[in-house]
């Protein structure tokens, strides 16, 4: 007899989909429970590490910030391969002020955020009318370029970086902010994703003649999707700066680029949690891994092509569907 | 310049490498009528319709949009000045239910205009405008995602997409191809109430019998060249109209 796998919805998934009308607290914990256990994790979890993890969770910080700003432009049609030009932005601009003025990095990060945002949108608008490989290709062209631009200009330190930075105020600061700044970041982008706003940008990856077909300039939307990426990009930059308290040629380095993508795959694409999540295993295993030596990378890559070949809609989404539906097996009728 | 004209089109020819697909076209689509534009296939129906929206431009020639020259406009620009068209192939956002499929054209600068700003609810005028072209509004119909509804109802859906934007001119590119006769039988009562509330409509269609039902005037297309129009009788006695469609014995 064949079978074939069903699924159902669960109850309270049906009745929270879109209504919430939940009357007890078990409905409600069903409901907030998979947003508060990120929060919690993020925020506690911190109290319980040696100095040395707590390093490596704002470096986790930083490529999940990395991540979603590609799932955010992934989500908006736009595939880049150069997360390392926002980030690599957002880190020179915020070194540059703080370099020159010694202004304060409570300043220097907003404004690099900002102003990184805006530089990289000004770089990548005239690419906006290309589509799939040819604006990939482009993006991952650019840092590269910046990168052999400062090696033989020598400007910014050249090859030696700039160094002596102005640290974060306290360890215990430097730490939360960061894990604050990517919370607010992937709450806030879900609920953009999630409203009207979200279903145009998601309107032109599907089918952007359609939404030029409604009167709306698809490529102001995309250079507005771009800019927040791009922010994003350039903040996560800016604050490992600030945490190095030096910036040099390494921030246009290929790893910000291919770590974000991989852990948004691994993570599961189109949901921001799924970068979150990539980001929480990749950098970890990473670290785990360093004790290892030689075959460090091989056994990372082999990590991720197990993660990728059995679970290739995502991890996030996987665990979402385990939590929102009953699987049975049932007979097929002939 | 006449304002009876919502559309002047003079000369107008599109060249794509070395195939011409619209030749030293000149026409005028009035205000209020039903006009239907027919033609064997390649005929350059299609890339008309292209042109007139802006999202092919044109080699040489002129658009006029109530005497507005429109000719190298920005598609999104056309389409603000109250251009609505469907999609020949209709192409929804298959995951999402049907109604949320309204969200975007409700998104566009011309709804906030027409309405003024803030007009409630997105999603339940989005129910309002299926309901105008047959979505049974108590059934699940609208709620299904666009990929699970049956083809007639995805007609429905791109012509709701066209109402939503209130457009002053609607052109319908074979909206009833694909559709049985039925089908079909039901969509004509929503194109003669949009009539009725004075849109002028231009339907390209290859169901000539429908089509001869309820335009007013015809213009037949053949190589991208205007080869008739008039009434349906008129164009169906012409002689290059039947050479066009059966092929001439010379």
């Amino acid at each position: 007899m064949k079978k074939r796998k069903e699924r159902i919805d669960r109850g309270i998934k049906a009745r929270s989909g879109d209504i919430f009308a939940l009357s007890s607290w078990r409905e409600m914990l069903y409901v907030a429970g998979p947003r508060l256990l990120p929060v919690i994790l993020f925020l506690l979890l911190p109290l319980f590490l040696s100095p040395y993890w707590q390093r490596v969770m704002i470096s986790l910080a930083v490529f999940a910030l990395l991540a979603i700003s590609w799932d955010m432009l992934a989500q908006s049609g736009m595939i880049s391969l150069g997360q390392a030009l926002f980030f690599g932005m957002g880190a020179y601009l915020s070194g540059i002020i703080n370099h020159a003025w010694g202004i304060h990095p409570f300043i220097t990060i907003p404004l690099a955020t900002v102003f990184g945002g805006l530089i990289c949108t000004l770089i990548l608008l005239p690419v906006l009318r290309l589509r799939g490989i040819y604006f990939s290709m482009f993006t991952l062209i650019l840092p590269l370029m910046l990168v052999r631009t400062i090696e033989a200009t020598k400007v910014f330190g050249g090859t030696e970086g700039l160094s002596g930075m102005s640290p974060l105020p306290s360890g215990w600061l430097e730490l939360y902010l960061i894990i604050i700044a990517t919370l607010s970041v992937l709450f806030g982008f879900r609920r953009l994703m999630a409203s009207d706003y979200g279903l145009v940008l998601k309107g032109i990856r599907d089918n952007d003649r359609s939404v030029t077909n409604a009167g709306i300039n698809i490529y102001w939307f995309k250079a507005q999707a771009l800019f927040l990426s791009s922010a994003v990009g350039a903040f996560a930059g800016a604050y490992m700066t600030h945490v190095y308290m030096f910036v040099g040629m390494p921030v246009f380095a290929l790893d910000y680029s291919i770590m974000p993508i991989a852990s948004a795959v691994v993570g599961g694409v189109g949901s921001f949690a799924g970068a979150i999540l990539g980001a929480s295993i990749l950098v970890p295993l990473s670290e785990l891994l360093r004790g290892i030596g030689g075959l460090r990378i091989v056994l990372y890559g082999l990590c991720l092509v197990i993660f990728i070949v059995a679970i290739p809609e995502g991890i996030f989404h996987y665990l979402q569907r385990k939590y929102q539906q009953v699987e049975r097996w049932v007979d097929v009728d002939r | 310049m006449s304002t009876d004209n919502i559309i002047e089109i003079h000369k107008l020819t599109k060249v794509f490498g070395g195939v011409t697909a619209v030749f030293e076209l000149d026409c005028t689509i009035k205000r209020g009528e039903l006009l239907g534009i027919i033609g064997p296939n390649g005929s350059g129906k299609t890339t008309l319709v292209n042109l007139m929206t802006g999202f092919v431009k044109p080699t040489s020639g002129k658009i006029l949009c109530n005497g507005k020259n429109i000719t190298r406009m920005a598609a999104h620009k056309i389409i603000q000045l109250g251009i609505a068209r469907t999609f020949q192939m209709v192409r929804p956002f298959y995951q999402l239910p049907a109604f949320k499929n309204m969200i975007i054209p409700l998104y566009s600068p011309r709804v906030k205009q027409m309405l003024g700003g803030r007009y409630g609810d997105r999603d339940a005028v989005a129910l309002d405008l299926l309901e105008e072209v047959g979505f049974e509004r108590d059934a699940y119909v609208a709620y299904k995602p666009a990929g699970a509804l049956p083809q007639g109802y995805l007609k429905r859906l791109e012509l709701a997409k066209a109402i939503a934007l209130q457009p002053e001119l609607i052109i319908l590119d074979e909206l009833f191809s694909g559709l049985s006769l039925a089908e079909v039988a039901s969509i004509v009562p929503i194109i003669e109430k949009l009539r009725q509330k004075g849109k002028t409509i231009v339907m390209i269609e290859h169901r000539l019998k429908e089509l001869f039902r309820i335009a007013d005037r015809i213009m037949v297309l053949n190589f991208g060249c205007k080869i008739a129009q008039g009434t349906a009788e008129e164009v169906m006695a012409s002689e290059e109209v039947k050479n066009a469609y059966l092929g001439s014995e010379r």
